[in-house]
C-alpha cells in the first residue's frame, strides 16, 4: 500500500466519510475546483459534485454561521477556512452559536460540524498566515479542539471529528501537511477523541506537546536518548477536552514534566496543562514543570520564523535542566 | 404598485482597446508628459513583477502577488491622489505605492519575509498592504471620520479585489460612509478572479458598482485597461469626497494575467485561452498605441523607457539584497510603544540565541 501524506490524509477521510455518508458536505474557499490551496480536498469535486462540495464566496462568518445552519437540518458540514489567521471573522458565529447551539436548546438543536483549518509556522508564507492560536478556541465551553500529527493520525481523528455529534476545530499543523508520508488503511476507522497518544514510552521525563511541535519533540528525544535520558512522549491530539488521565499517569511514573507548544507562551494550552498537572500531580513531580513555547510577539515574517519555533536545541536544553535539578 | 427607486450604473471609457477615442479626453490627458509618467509606472511595474516572480522561484523572496494585466489601476490611482490624501492599499499593489513614496526595495523586502517593509522610509501615514481581506474598508472609513471630525479637506482612497465585495467589512464600510457622508473613495479591483473563485460566484449582481446603491451614494464601473479613464474617474471621485463628503464606489475592470500568487497554479481552474483572449485589452498596448498615434511615442523612446525602468529594477533588487539582516530580538521591537518589563526575559533569550547563531 502506498504511503501518504498528512494532507492526503486529510483527503482520504473527507473522501470516505462522504462516500459513507451522504449528510457529509464539504465548503470553503478555493476547495472545489482548484481542490484547495494545500489540495486538500483536491478530488472531491468529481466524485461527489457540486452540491456537496462547494466553493464558497470570501467570507469566513458566512462559512461559519451556513455551516451552523445546515448543521442544526442533519447535514455534516466540513468548512475550510483557507488559514487559521482568516478565522478570526468566524469567531462571533463559533463562539456565541456553534459552541452552545446544544446547550441554549437543552438539546432541541445541535451543531455537528467540523471546522478545518491549518495552522502554524514554517511554511514561509506572508504575514497572518503563521500564527497557532488554538488557546482561543480551547477557551471556549462547547468545543472541541483536534490536532493531529501523523498522517495516520489525521485520518482517524479527522474521521472521530465528522462523527462527532459537536462542533470540533480541527487544526492541521500546514509544516507537517507533506512532512512525513505514512501508510494509512483506508478502512474507515476513527481514532478516540478526547485521548492522548503516548508516541513514545519512557522512565525520566514526560513531554507533552502536539502538532507541529511532534518533530522538534521527536527529534529531541532521539537525541537524548543516545546520552541515556529516556524521554515519555505525549501527543495531546485533543486539546480540549484535555485528556488530563494520561498527562498525569505519564508524569507519576517520570517524575518530571516539560510542555512544548508553537503558540505564544502566555495564557497557552500549555499553562492550562501545568495548572493541571501542578493541582493534581505535585507529590509526584521531582522538578519544576518546564515550558518550551513560542515567544510572546507576533509571528515574525518568513525571515525569522524559524528562529521563532522552539527549537530542538531548545527542547534538549530544557530536559537537561530539569534532569540536573533532581 | 408604483416603483420607489431607480439607478443606475455608468461604465467609463475614454480609449478603447484599439487606441481610438470614445468620449472627450480630460484636459491631464492632453499633456503628453503626464501620459508618459502614467505609461512609465505602469512598465515599471510590468517589470518589476517578472522579476519578482523571478526572485521567488530562486527563494530570494516568498510569495508575491503579480499584477500583470492590472497595471493602470495602480498607475491611475497613483497619479490621482494628493499627498494630503490617505491612501489604504490590499497587497496587489505597487504601482500605486511607489507614486506614494515607498521604494522597490521596501516591497522586495515586505515580500522576502521582513517587517521593516512596511516602515516605509518616506513616512507619511498611508497603511500598510491588508492581507486579511475587506478589513481595510473598514478603517478607511475611520481614517475619513478622522478628517470630517476635524474639518478637513482630505480623502481616502481604498482598494480590495474582486472577492473582497463578499466580505461583511465591505458592506459595513460603505453602509457606514453613506449615513456620515465620509470624505473616502472605495475601489474594486476587479481582475475576474479571487484565486480560483470566478467573479460570477461571488455576486449574482450584475456589477459590483451597484453595491454602492444599498448604501446610498453612486457606484460606477471603470474600463481598467484604460489608465486615462482610471485616472480621471479616481480624481473626480477623490474630489468629490474632499469638497463634498461624497463617498464614492468604483469597479475597474481588468484582467488578471497571472496566477494568483507565485504559490497558486491558474492551469487548475482558469479556461484554456481566456488569458490570450483577455489580451488584446490590456492596458500598456492601448495607452502604447494610442500616445503612438498621436506621435507623442515611438518604438525608439519605448524601448529607452524599458531599459531605463529595467535598471530601475535591476538597481532594486541589489538595493534589497545589500539590506544587512535583523537580529532575531527585534521580534520584540515595536511589539509596545514601551517593552513590559514581563517580556524582557524573552527578548535577551533571543539576544543569546541570535549570538549564538552568529558565534
Ligand atoms: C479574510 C481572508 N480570507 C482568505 C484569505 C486568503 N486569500 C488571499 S487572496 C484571496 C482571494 C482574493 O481575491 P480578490 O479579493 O478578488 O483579490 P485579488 O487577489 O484577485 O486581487 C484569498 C481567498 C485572506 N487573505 N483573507
Ligand atoms: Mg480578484
Amino acid at each position: 500500500m502506498a504511503e501518504i501524506t498528512l494532507v492526503e490524509a486529510i483527503n482520504q477521510a473527507l473522501a470516505f466519510e462522504m462516500q459513507a455518508d451522504p449528510n457529509v458536505v464539504v465548503l470553503g474557499e478555493d476547495i472545489a475546483k482548484n481542490g484547495g490551496v494545500f489540495r486538500a480536498t483536491v478530488g472531491l469535486l468529481d466524485k461527489f459534485g457540486p452540491e456537496r462540495v462547494r466553493d464558497t464566496p470570501l467570507a469566513e462568518s458566512m462559512i461559519a454561521g451556513l455551516s451552523i445552519g445546515m448543521a442544526s437540518q442533519g447535514l455534516k458540514p466540513v468548512a475550510e477556512f483557507q488559514f487559521m489567521g482568516f478565522i478570526y471573522p468566524a469567531l462571533d458565529q463559533i463562539i456565541n452559536h456553534a459552541s452552545r447551539m446544544r446547550h441554549r436548546t437543552r438539546g432541541r438543536l445541535s451543531c455537528g460540524v467540523v471546522f478545518r483549518t491549518p495552522f502554524g509556522a514554517g511554511i514561509h508564507a506572508p504575514e497572518h498566515h503563521s500564527e497557532s492560536t488554538e488557546a482561543i478556541f480551547a477557551h471556549i465551553p462547547g468545543l472541541r479542539v483536534v490536532v493531529p500529527s501523523s498522517p495516520a493520525r489525521a485520518y482517524g481523528l479527522l474521521l472521530a471529528s465528522i462523527r462527532n455529534p459537536d462542533p470540533v476545530i480541527f487544526l492541521e499543523p500546514s509544516r507537517l501537511y507533506r512532512w512525513a508520508k505514512q501508510v494509512v488503511p483506508n478502512d474507515g476507522k476513527a481514532l478516540p477523541l478526547d485521548k492522548c497518544f503516548t508516541l513514545q514510552v519512557g522512565m525520566d521525563i514526560t513531554l507533552v506537546t502536539w502538532g507541529a511541535m511532534v518533530k522538534e519533540t521527536l527529534a529531541a528525544a532521539n537525541r537524548l536518548a543516545k546520552d541515556g535520558i529516556s524521554c515519555e512522549i505525549i501527543d495531546v491530539a485533543t486539546i480540549k477536552p484535555l485528556d488530563i488521565e494520561t498527562i498525569l499517569a505519564s508524569v507519576e511514573k517520570t517524575g518530571r514534566c516539560i510542555i512544548i507548544h508553537e503558540a505564544a507562551r502566555t495564557c497557552g494550552v500549555g499553562a492550562e496543562i501545568a495548572a493541571q498537572v501542578a493541582e493534581r500531580g505535585l507529590m509526584f513531580l521531582q522538578a519544576p514543570i518546564q515550558r518550551v513555547t513560542g515567544y510572546d510577539t507576533i509571528v515574525p515574517y518568513a525571515r525569522l520564523e524559524k528562529i521563532y519555533i522552539p527549537s530542538e536545541n531548545q527542547i534538549i536544553e530544557t530536559v537537561n535542566k530539569v534532569m540536573e535539578f533532581a | 404598485m408604483k416603483i420607489v427607486a431607480h439607478f443606475e450604473i455608468p461604465y467609463y471609457q475614454i480609449v478603447n482597446e484599439e487606441g481610438k477615442i470614445t468620449s472627450d479626453v480630460p484636459e491631464f490627458a492632453k499633456d503628453p508628459d503626464h501620459l508618459i509618467r502614467l505609461y512609465r509606472v505602469m512598465i515599471l511595474n510590468r517589470l518589476f513583477d517578472l522579476k519578482a516572480i523571478a526572485l521567488t522561484r530562486t527563494g530570494k523572496l516568498g510569495t508575491y502577488p503579480s499584477a500583470r494585466g492590472q497595471e493602470a489601476v495602480f498607475a491611475g490611482m497613483g497619479d490621482a491622489i494628493e499627498k494630503e490624501d490617505i491612501f489604504v492599499p490590499y497587497y496587489r499593489d505597487v504601482g500605486t505605492l511607489i507614486q506614494r513614496g515607498v521604494k522597490l526595495k521596501e516591497i522586495l523586502l515586505y515580500w522576502g519575509g521582513d517587517e521593516r517593509g512596511n516602515a516605509f522610509e518616506c513616512g507619511g501615514k498611508d497603511f500598510p498592504y491588508s492581507v486579511p481581506i475587506g478589513t481595510q474598508m473598514l478603517h478607511a472609513a475611520g481614517i475619513a471620520t478622522a478628517f470630517r471630525i476635524r474639518g478637513e479637506k482630505r480623502a481616502v482612497l481604498v482598494t480590495c479585489g474582486d472577492g473582497g465585495t463578499s466580505q461583511g467589512d465591505f458592506y459595513e464600510a460603505m453602509n457606514v460612509a453613506g449615513v456620515w457622508k465620509l470624505p473616502v473613495v472605495f475601489v474594486i479591483c476587479n481582475n475576474q478572479w479571487a484565486i480560483s473563485v470566478p467573479r460570477s460566484q461571488q455576486t449574482a449582481s450584475q456589477t459590483l458598482a451597484q453595491k454602492a446603491i444599498a448604501a446610498g451614494f453612486s457606484g460606477e464601473q471603470v474600463d481598467g485597461n484604460d489608465v486615462i479613464a482610471v485616472r480621471e474617474r479616481i480624481f473626480l471621485a477623490l474630489k468629490n469626497a474632499r469638497e463634498k463628503n461624497e463617498p464614492t464606489l468604483l469597479e475597474i475592470v481588468s484582467y488578471r494575467h497571472a496566477d494568483h500568487t507565485t504559490a497558486d497554479d491558474a492551469s487548475r481552474y482558469e479556461p484554456k485561452n481566456q488569458r490570450e483572449l483577455e489580451w488584446k485589452n490590456e492596458p500598456i498596448a492601448r495607452l502604447y498605441t494610442y500616445m503612438t498615434n498621436l506621435g507623442m511615442w515611438s518604438k525608439e523612446k519605448d524601448q529607452a523607457l524599458n531599459e531605463e525602468c529595467a535598471a530601475l529594477v535591476e538597481q532594486s533588487v541589489q538595493d534589497y539584497a545589500s539590506i544587512p539582516s535583523v537580529s532575531p530580538e527585534v521580534m520584540f521591537d515595536y511589539l509596545y510603544a514601551v517593552l513590559p518589563e514581563a517580556y524582557k526575559e524573552q527578548r535577551d533569550m533571543l539576544i543569546k540565541r541570535g549570538e549564538s547563531a552568529h558565534g
